[in-house]
């Protein structure tokens, strides 16, 4: 197997993790025009979520990812009442700050208790090996996890009451209320479901790499990219944009120094931005 | 009876009387957050352990008077910005005698510019980085071994064992590893290696996926580098898990930590350059023996000491001594004292340069190489294994 080829699948596998940590984010931007400060802490909080779990009752890991989505549900129905839902509708700078706020009380909090001392969830699956190049069990698993629940939210956008209701909402929130949906529950319940995402995420991530409470905000920054590109509220789009965006990492680093990726991932979110205003995924605007 | 033990009372009150009790403040920053957390923690703890340890035993005598030790610290949160701040707060407010340096070299760079400034004198630890000693400051001394020493050792071990290994190097883009793998490379390519591949990462990588599929495409049998104990540990952890087929990995500072161990079977046969290490059996003219500073500090800490912890106790040490020969805290007889420094402790050589270009640069210490191996019952130990006068176990060659 040739050298690129294995960065490309490399590439991929840990695109499909960026592509589940853009979920939430691109779920509730999508959703209510909240652009949410606290998804990278949040993805912190998951990684712990998952230690803490694993530590009191070793196992399958990956067996834990639904306790923590649970964990996940119930933080953002708090975040939602505590910071998000009296800033929905009003201007944009007011949800920026109402929810860094919550993202500095939880990084503070996380740093009381846990310091920024790199913590490690010892959990390894056997790896996949081709020719020279072995490709770990945990990044396979974390792929194919961040796959299934997409397909599942996927699933609940477009085959659910709920999941249909938080698609009109998002599309027209005075229509949606006309027809009897309670536009409050529904943006508790998206926002709930985005932070919810973004724990999942983090959780999965921690059976990758070690971590500290700091940790969420690179894939915070991922997120954004992944989410410009993939268009608001288009979560499997988003999981495709997340492995576009590992790919295009993969693609470049044997012929590049990887210092020089972030100027590469950040000259695409400008390239996205400006051709591409609504996403690959997203709507076209009228002519 | 009872008038001789009053006189014997009276004359050690008197003998007391004679050496006035005085306070000297000593000023430094620890990373408490930030990247540099653990191994600030370690080097702090060894300040800690110095300055208990003296005023247990009544405090620094010096021309006639008793110094206790207060230390003035704050949390520096990794972040130079606020080491510049908060150093400048110790010598203005706190009003510092003396100061120990932040950890790690990037932050010590812009704590010297503040203690040079104010004509304060500042022993560092952590801060291997050169440059910051030949801009000709005054009242800077270094505790560590330079940056260029450190892959020498593990280089000349490689050499005594595989002398056609081919090599990679693969370093955090960050000013320490940089001073230390530069004048590697040229010392590899002396000793006669193949360097195969050369590459910076960013300090916050947490994917070396990238990076480690080029290492194996390079065909490297030997990878050194890393930075701190972040990434170091992260590199490790997916070396091990892509089963990448090195005969020999050493890494910068992070393997070092006693926390290493939690990385189980990605720890093993790892080595790093080293300032010290508990197996260490220099004869010390000066302070305690290596035995009873490791068995001291485990037993306050509940763990072993790193080398970051020794030289954190040795920069407490070399000052307690500066300030004995100087009869007191004036800094210009303190930095004479320093300047002619040339002792041994359970540390190793501490020498400073007086030359006009590099004053204060170290150069009488020298490093080891250490490797994580299991012994007998399995269990993760750390061992000497280079240079082989000192060492503590054979080194483990190759690794996988």
């Amino acid at each position: 197997m040739s050298g690129v080829l294995a960065s490309m699948i490399d590439g991929v596998l840990v695109g499909a993790v960026y592509g589940l940590a853009a979920m939430g984010l691109s779920l509730i931007w999508g959703v209510m025009d909240v652009i949410n400060l606290t998804h990278g802490a949040m993805i912190a909080l998951g990684m712990f979520a998952m230690y803490l779990l694993y530590t009191l009752h070793a196992g399958t890991a990956y067996l834990l990812l639904l306790p923590v989505m649970g964990v996940g549900l119930l933080l953002g129905i708090m975040v939602y009442w505590m910071s998000v839902h009296r800033v929905v509708g009003r201007p944009m700078l007011m949800s920026l700050l109402s929810t860094f706020a919550v993202n500095m009380m939880v990084i503070g909090i996380g740093t009381a208790i846990w310091s920024t001392s790199p913590y490690n969830v010892n959990y390894s699956v056997q790896g996949l090996t081709l020719g020279a190049y072995t490709f770990t069990g945990n990044h396979i698993a974390a792929a194919l996890a961040a796959l299934l629940i997409a397909l599942a939210l996927q699933w609940f956008l477009y085959r659910t009451r709920t999941g249909k209701a938080i698609r009109a909402v998002a599309d027209n929130r005075e229509a949606a209320e006309l027809m009897g949906i309670s536009s409050t529950a529904i943006l508790t319940i998206a926002f709930a479901i985005g932070i919810a995402l973004a724990m999942t995420s983090g959780a999965l991530v921690s059976t990758l790499f070690p971590f500290t409470i700091l940790s969420g905000a690179t894939y915070q920054l991922k997120s954004f990219v992944v989410t410009i590109l993939a268009g608001l509220g288009k979560p499997f789009g988003a999981l495709i944009a997340g492995v576009l965006l590992g790919l295009l990492e993969g693609v470049v680093t044997p012929f590049i120094a990887v210092s020089w990726i972030p100027l590469i991932e950040f000259g695409l979110f400008v390239v996205a931005l400006v051709a591409f205003p609504q996403g690959i995924f997203g709507k076209r605007a009228a002519a | 009876m009872k008038q001789l033990a009053l006189i014997g009372l009276i004359l050690l009150c008197l003998a007391d009387m004679a050496f006035a009790q005085q306070t000297i403040t000593i000023g430094f920053t620890v990373s408490k957050t930030g990247a540099l957390n653990v191994d600030s923690l370690e080097q702090y703890r060894g300040f800690e352990l110095w300055r208990d340890q003296v005023n247990a035993a009544g405090g620094i005598k010096a021309g006639g008077k008793i110094y206790k030790i207060q230390f003035a610290s704050y949390d520096d949160e990794s972040n130079s910005k606020r080491v510049q701040q908060l150093y400048t707060r110790m010598i203005l407010q706190d009003k510092a005698d003396f100061l120990f340096s932040p950890y790690s070299s990037p932050l010590t760079a812009t704590a010297a510019v503040v203690t040079e400034q104010y004509g304060k004198i500042m022993l560092t630890s952590g801060a291997a980085e050169g440059k910051t000693y030949t801009l000709g400051n005054h009242y800077l001394y270094q505790m560590f071994a330079p940056a260029p020493e450190y892959l020498k050792v593990a280089l000349d071990s490689l050499k005594s064992k595989d002398p056609k290994a081919t090599v990679a190097f693969v370093y955090e883009d960050a000013s320490f590893s940089v001073a230390v793998v530069t004048p590697a490379k040229a010392y590899a390519q002396q000793l006669g290696f193949n360097v195969v591949f050369s590459e910076a990462y960013a300090p916050n990588t947490t994917d070396f996926s990238a990076i480690i599929d080029k290492v194996i495409a390079s065909k490297a049998t030997v990878l050194l580098g890393g930075g701190h104990y972040a990434d170091g540990s992260t590199l490790a952890r997916q070396l091990y898990g892509h089963k990448v087929p090195l005969k020999m990995l050493t890494l910068l500072v992070a393997p070092d930590s006693p926390q290493w161990v939690e990385l189980g079977d990605a720890a093993i046969g790892v080595t790093v350059p080293s300032q010290w290490a508990p197996q260490s059996t220099f004869k010390a003219q000066y302070g305690p023996s290596g035995a009873d500073f490791a068995k001291a500090y485990a037993a306050k800490y509940n763990t072993p000491p790193s080398y970051e912890s020794a030289g954190g106790y040795g920069c407490g040490m070399i000052l307690q001594r500066a300030i004995e020969q100087a009869g007191g805290v004036d800094t210009a007889k303190v930095a004479d004292a320093l300047n002619a420094t040339d002792i041994t402790t359970f540390y190793g050589r501490t020498k400073f340069s007086t030359a006009a270009n590099e004053h204060g640069l170290q150069v009488g210490h020298s490093m080891i190489l250490a490797q994580w191996q299991k012994d007998k019952s399995g269990k993760l130990t750390k061992e000497v294994v280079w240079p082989l006068p000192n060492k503590s176990a054979n080194p483990l060659y190759p690794i996988r």
